[in-house]
């Protein structure tokens, strides 16, 4: 198993942008979680499919060109906008200095389809008798120059670097849910064993296209008809949610000397890969996991577990055993994918600094009450491939 | 561990003992070698698929692993299964399926594509369709396998099945620097005692008529497609754009502390890499040279060398009008106009196009290749000088040399810039 080597030197995480179905900012997030509203879902605009959609957010107020909002594609400009949120929250938003030293890294999905452009093209093709052709002329009419910028997965990473001024490194993981967990396992590796002193890591994902809905339905992974919490029996699919989630982590060391005070400690992130098609593999290793990462001793654990088939049971089952208070993160964002971790690992830290978990969701089989907070282990396991888990602490 | 073992900066030395390679020239590091040594064209008309009305028609696609299409993932998963083998071969180590590190995998990013796009809108019964319409001709189940091809993470998962990486493999994209971010993570987890040894490649396999076209509207394809092997001309006056391409080349990576106790043939030493974004435009550089500039120096500094101590340079000469000369602005403010005019630079691009996401990793194994035979690889198609960038291009013709240490360019749209210091085995 991949060891982080959390022992060498702390991380913090300084700054968290958060933005989501429920809110920005993680007072909002919190206010929200605990006033007893149920999840913003949206059943009709995609309908059968249910989708979390973002809260409306004045994108200008951290993208401030329109120029700039223009080159982008929804997901990417909710990455920009969380990671212009974690940057203000650490207080390092404009200060070139540290910007450019600050190293990212972007878990990342991949940019939309034109969605009437697609099916103008799909018809026209039907009847053509020269497809081929046909083909190749539409899409150098029909596309936008600018959307094959938009969709590159790396791209999300080069705004942040364009908008915010983000420049000491830029890497983008791709993945899936793994995406993120890698992306975080990485940054705190990095700072805790000195190759690196600050970081920006974080990931968005717009849930409101057809064209992922399309990808998950294929293997018939989605959530349709009405909401379910995540744990339900059988497994309700997955209700995908738009959401961008960003951490600034930081050495002691750096954060001490610019005064910045920190949301709490990452003490760890481990990740891992079981081989599924074995039976019985995947609740093996969440089990390992939650051993390595001494779940036993957390207050609570926070799942983002997805509520698809096959992967949720083996989880839900390994976190029942631990006697754990748990909390899912779809239960109230949806489910985000490449930002899925991140997004948990932020509503981790938020909880270790309130000192206390939110009330459990009403209907759910495996959310129970919880008590006061102070190490949380998040966990992670992709809808289809990847285990990961993480552990936030309050300093 | 002997003092022996480690660097200037007390780290783990990172040596590799296994390359792989596979380009539109052939497969294996042994053909490939031959053919860029003998200043070969892999860029050829494109057959895989029609290409009336495209304004660029030429292509360094491999097409001798399949008959006809396939979808691209399995296409950059076959290269680099074939990449991977020789290297693991090579290095002769672990056995076949389980090997003992990490993957770290350069692929490209992937999307259901026409073919497939198709057929699901036949699946829904009548035309014209709505886009909404397909989501129910998905819901079919008919085609389940797609899901998982069309997954990011789906080549490098299928990768680490495969040949037994540890743990999560890391699927990644810096654009055109993919490849040498690839072999930077193999090289950091060593550094930081996290593994002994690991797996870094590149792969792409993405030539279809989309992908093309994309690049083609932001102008960057040259449109010399009469002559696809002159096509590519980096750093010369005519160059017009650069020449898509696919391959793969992977490196087994090992701490040289690890590679010695198990007597394993060193190939040559990872000795830094440097990285540092640009922020002007999402695909110009910053007209200073600033991030290029920034880039190499950081490499240097992490190799703990100075720009005397490199014998050549390995570019990322794409032949793109803006990318060579920006380069060349970057290598100045770095080596300064009489060490730059003195040391030797070749664009293996020039032969196999830009193949993408592999290209870091493949330049980065020429690069190992270049030292290790002691030759340079031309640029061929140099026939008419820039004298804006005066370079000593090695035209057209490989050199023979001594070739002690490479400083190699990986420059990506979207900012990403990576370069790594490749050396020969430590004395």
């Amino acid at each position: 198993m991949p060891d982080t080597r959390a022992a060498r030197r702390e991380v913090w995480i300084t700054g968290i942008g958060l933005v989501s179905s429920l809110g920005e900012g993680l007072e909002a997030h919190w206010e929200a979680l605990t006033n007893g509203q149920a999840p913003i879902t949206d059943a009709t605009t995609f309908a059968p499919y249910v989708v979390h959609p973002l809260v409306k957010v004045s994108f200008d107020s951290q993208i401030p060109k329109k120029g700039d909002q223009r080159q982008m594609e929804p997901w990417q400009r909710i990455g920009t906008y969380a990671a212009g949120l974690a940057l203000e929250a650490a207080g390092i938003a404009k200060n070139t200095e540290i910007l450019s030293k600050t190293d990212m890294i972007v878990a990342a999905g991949g940019g939309e389809r034109d969605f009437a452009v697609d099916a103008a093209i799909l018809n026209d093709l039907s009847t053509s008798n020269d497809p081929g052709r046909m083909l190749n002329e539409r899409l150098l009419s029909d596309l936008r120059p600018t959307l094959s910028l938009a969709q590159l997965s790396n791209l999300l990473a080069g705004n942040i670097s364009i908008v915010h001024g983000v420049t000491g490194s830029s890497r983008t993981f791709m993945g899936e849910e793994s995406a993120g967990v890698e992306a975080v396992r990485i940054a705190h590796a990095r700072i805790a064993s000195n190759q690196s002193e600050i970081g920006l890591v974080g990931g968005a994902y717009n849930a409101e296209r057809e064209d992922t809905l399309l990808l998950n339905d294929l293997d018939d992974f989605c959530l349709k008809g009405e909401f379910r919490p995540v744990f339900s029996k059988p497994e309700p699919g997955i209700a995908a949610g738009s959401m961008g989630a960003f951490l600034v982590l930081e050495s002691p060391e750096h954060a001490k000397a610019r005064g910045a005070t920190p949301i709490a400690k990452l003490s760890g992130v481990w990740s891992e890969r079981a081989r599924r098609q074995v039976e019985g593999a995947l609740g093996d290793k969440v089990r390992a996991l939650l051993a390595t990462v001494g779940a036993d001793g957390a207050n609570a654990i926070i799942s983002c577990a997805t509520g698809a088939r096959d992967a949720t049971t083996p989880e839900a089952e390994a976190l029942a055993a631990t006697g754990r208070p748990v909390r899912a993160v779809s239960n109230r964002l949806g489910h985000g994918f490449e930002a899925q971790f991140i997004a948990g690992l932020a509503l981790g830290a938020l909880c270790v600094s309130k000192g206390a978990l939110y009330p459990a969701l009403a209907g759910d089989p495996l959310e129970t009450a919880g008590a006061g907070v102070s190490r949380v282990v998040v966990t992670s396991v992709g809808h289809w491939r990847g285990e990961g888990a993480g552990v936030v602490e309050k300093i | 561990m002997t003092q022996a073992h480690l660097d200037k900066f007390g780290r783990p030395i990172v040596v590799v003992t296994g390359i792989g390679i596979v380009t539109s020239l052939g497969q294996g590091k042994d053909d490939n070698w031959r053919r860029l040594t003998a200043g070969e064209s892999g860029i050829h008309t494109i057959t895989r698929f029609p290409i009336a009305g495209m304004r660029t028609t030429i292509a360094g696609t491999v097409d001798f692993l399949f008959e006809g299409r396939v979808p691209a993932p399995d296409l950059s998963e076959k290269l680099a299964t074939l990449a991977a083998e020789e290297a693991i071969a090579e290095a002769s180590i672990g056995t076949p399926g389980d090997f003992p590190g990490p993957l770290f995998a350069a692929v490209p990013p992937v999307e259901l594509e026409w073919p497939e796009r198709r057929q699901i809108a036949d699946a829904v019964g009548h035309y014209p369709i709505v886009y909404h319409d397909l989501l129910a001709a998905a819901d079919s189940g008919k085609f389940r396998p797609w899901h998982e091809r069309f997954l990011f993470g789906s080549v490098a998962d299928r990768l680490a099945d495969r040949f037994g990486t540890r743990g999560q493999p890391i699927s990644l994209s810096t654009a055109c620097a993919s490849g040498a971010t690839a072999i930077q993570l193999g090289v950091e987890a060593i550094r930081r005692g996290d593994t002994e040894v690991a797996l870094s490649l590149g792969t792409d396999g993405s030539v279809h008529p989309e992908a093309l076209i994309r690049f083609s509207l932001l102008s960057a394809l040259t449109t010399a497609n009469d002559k696809p092997a002159e096509a590519a001309r980096p750093f010369a006056k005519n160059r017009d754009g650069f020449v898509m391409a696919e391959g793969a080349a992977a490196l087994v990576l090992e701490s040289y502390a690890h590679a010695v106790a198990r007597g394993a043939k060193i190939l040559g030493v990872l000795e830094g890499c440097g990285e540092m974004a640009d922020n002007f435009h999402r695909t110009r550089s910053n007209p200073d040279g600033r991030p290029i500039i920034g880039c190499m120096r950081n490499a240097f500094a992490d190799a703990g060398i100075t720009p005397d101590d490199v014998d050549y340079i390995n570019a990322h000469g794409t032949s793109t009008p803006e990318n060579d000369r920006m380069e060349y602005v970057g290598m100045k403010g770095v080596f300064g106009e009489e060490k730059l005019a003195r040391t030797p630079i070749s664009s293996n691009k020039s032969m196999i196009g830009h193949t993408l996401t592999a290209a870091g990793a493949i330049e980065a194994a020429v690069s190992l290749l270049t030292i290790a035979n002691g030759r340079i690889p031309p640029t061929i198609n140099y026939n008419i000088p820039d004298p804006a960038i005066p370079l000593d291009v090695v035209p057209n013709v490989a050199r023979d040399a001594t070739v002690r240490r490479v400083i190699s360019n990986s420059f990506g749209f979207g900012g990403q810039n990576v370069c790594l210091v490749l050396a020969g085995e430590p004395a």
